[in-house]
């Protein structure tokens, strides 16, 4: 057993070096699979960030009368914070909002001197509120616009932002709709391709892998040398495909960081270099021995 | 050790390439089988090695009952069996002497035992030279030669030669027939498939006439007599 193994391995590798350009051509057509299948990957973080960056950017606020005392808002924060939607809430004071607003403005002089003209605090006290998911902002909206609570509130920000934050649920929701098609597309083309170029690698071989059958080689000698070749071919387009990528990486990430803040394509890449190579060689070495054997069943008839 | 009870093997009403095939053949025995293109030789072999089955009746080898083998039982039954072909069959992207290593590979034998015989029968086929050669780099005698050392390396009972000599030149194909008499007088059963007249005279041995899917004649030390 251990000898047919150590032939099965040998044959495999030198199957690989002897058809040389068909292992080459092979491999090609690999990288250019994982590369797409590394891009998907990409893909799907770059949308994840954009659109969390996005709905970071989203909240509503809740201005209240100057009269109303800081235990009341309190009050109202807590039992905010135990609805479910409600994911952070915020207390802004009335001081707070004054030393917001004067660092905002400390470089505009006529806003200094009318502040200092003004003896009362003009600025109100807030609720900043993040929900967990940005359609679930009306259902905040309408818990503040509640009977009891009128007297308490001067106004609520939703009313102004209310389109922008529905425009914006459509956004997140179609990039998410969109990105899944294209991922499912894609990674449907690229198994395709993969599977053609390893059967066509095969059909050439098909004359061989007869003669073994008439010489009396089981399936399994048979079969095993391509399942290695297989993997062999996973494991170089896997290396070669990240080797690629990286220049690339490098070169994109500071352009995609000016759009999206959040997300540096560097960090991640390198970050999870290991955990990418896995990806790869699971779907490239998964994809290529599933295309040998299922191509090799045919010829094996003799 | 070989038997063929009631043998029929019919492709399409058309096509009858085996009709009411009944034949026995003894260990150790020298059989040609002979016959125009078409008469149901190849059909014969094929049915012998598991390559077809029989649409009817029984083809039998010591233990095995062919027909009633499953392809993964195929690569067992093949191991007793030498294969030789019109067309060599070599594996082209392995050297003489992998070509010829690989029938005692399947069966998985030790590599020190592969390494001594090996040489020992390239020896004997008079390649010792060419072991590192590939297919392409042979001539066709020389191809044929290695294809005979691959079908007896591993001792089999049965040698089966399929016009083994159908694409030589006739030095070349009076070496392969001494070649495989030698092999017969080592104790291997061979049958040889053929229409080379000249050859079947030269051997005088059991002759099997076929034509038309079926046995017209079998007679031990015969010529090739084809009306």
């Amino acid at each position: 057993m251990a000898t047919t193994l150590a032939r099965i391995i040998k044959y495999g590798f030198q199957s690989l070096w002897r058809n040389g350009w068909l292992s080459v051509a092979t491999i090609n057509v690999l990288i250019l699979t994982l590369i797409v299948f590394n891009g998907l990957i990409m893909f799907s973080v770059l949308t994840k960030t954009a659109v969390a960056s996005l709905q970071e950017k989203i909240d509503i606020s809740v201005y209240f009368r100057a009269n109303v005392p800081e235990d009341e808002i309190l009050k109202l924060s807590r039992s905010l914070q135990n609805l479910e939607a409600v994911k952070d809430v915020e207390y802004v004071s009335q001081d707070k909002a004054l030393e917001i607003f004067k660092e905002r403005h400390k470089d505009d002089l006529t806003i200094g001197q009318a502040l200092e003209e003004l003896e009362a605090n003009p600025l109100l006290a807030s609720l900043n509120i993040k929900a967990h998911d940005p359609t679930r902002y009306q259902e905040i909206a309408t818990y503040l616009s509640s009977e009891s609570l009128k007297p308490l509130i001067e106004d609520v920000t939703y009313s102004q932002s209310r389109l922008a934050i529905e425009r914006l649920n459509l956004i997140v929701d179609t990039v998410k709709k969109i990105g899944l098609g294209l991922t499912i597309f894609l990674a449907l083309t690229a198994a395709l391709v993969m599977f053609n170029t390893i059967s066509l690698a095969i059909y050439s071989n098909r004359e061989e892998i007869g003669i073994m059958r008439l010489v009396g080689a089981s399936n399994m000698f048979i079969n095993g040398p391509y399942v290695i070749e297989a993997i062999a071919f996973g494991v170089f387009a896997s290396i070669l495909s990240l080797v690629i990528i990286a220049p690339f990486i490098d070169v994109t990430s500071p352009y995609l960081q000016s759009f999206i803040p959040e997300m540096n394509l560097e960090t991640y890449f390198y970050g999870n270099l290991f955990r990418l190579f896995g990806y790869q060689l699971l779907f490239g070495i998964g994809l290529g021995v599933v295309s040998a054997v299922i191509a090799i069943r045919r010829y094996l008839k003799i | 050790m070989i038997a063929f009870h009631n043998v029929s093997k019919i492709y399409n009403k058309s096509s009858v390439a085996l009709e009411d095939i009944d034949l026995e053949i003894k260990p150790s025995e020298f059989v040609s089988v002979v016959g125009k293109s078409g008469a149901g030789k190849s059909t014969l072999i094929k049915l012998l090695i598991g390559e077809e089955k029989p649409t009817k009746g029984r083809v039998l080898f010591g233990s095995y009952e062919v027909n009633k083998l499953k392809s993964t039982q195929l690569p067992e039954l093949r191991r007793q069996i030498g294969i030789v072909f019109q067309d060599f069959k070599l594996i082209p992207t392995k050297t003489s002497y992998e070509n010829i290593a690989f029938a005692l590979e399947v069966e998985g034998r030790p590599q020190a035992e592969i390494d001594e015989l090996v040489p020992q029968v390239l020896d004997m086929v008079g390649l010792s030279d060419k072991r590192q050669h590939f297919p392409h780099q042979l001539s066709g005698g020389e191809k044929q030669r290695v294809a005979i050392a691959r079908a007896m390396i591993h001792r089999p009972a049965v040698v089966i030669a399929d016009e083994p000599t159908g694409n030589l030149d006739e030095e070349n194909t009076e070496e392969i027939v001494k070649l495989i008499s030698k092999i017969n007088e080592l104790g291997t059963t061979i049958i040889l498939a053929t229409h080379n007249r000249h050859v079947v005279n030269l051997l005088n041995k059991r002759v099997i006439t076929l034509a038309d899917g079926k046995i017209v004649r079998d007679e031990a030390k015969s010529k090739y007599i084809l009306e």
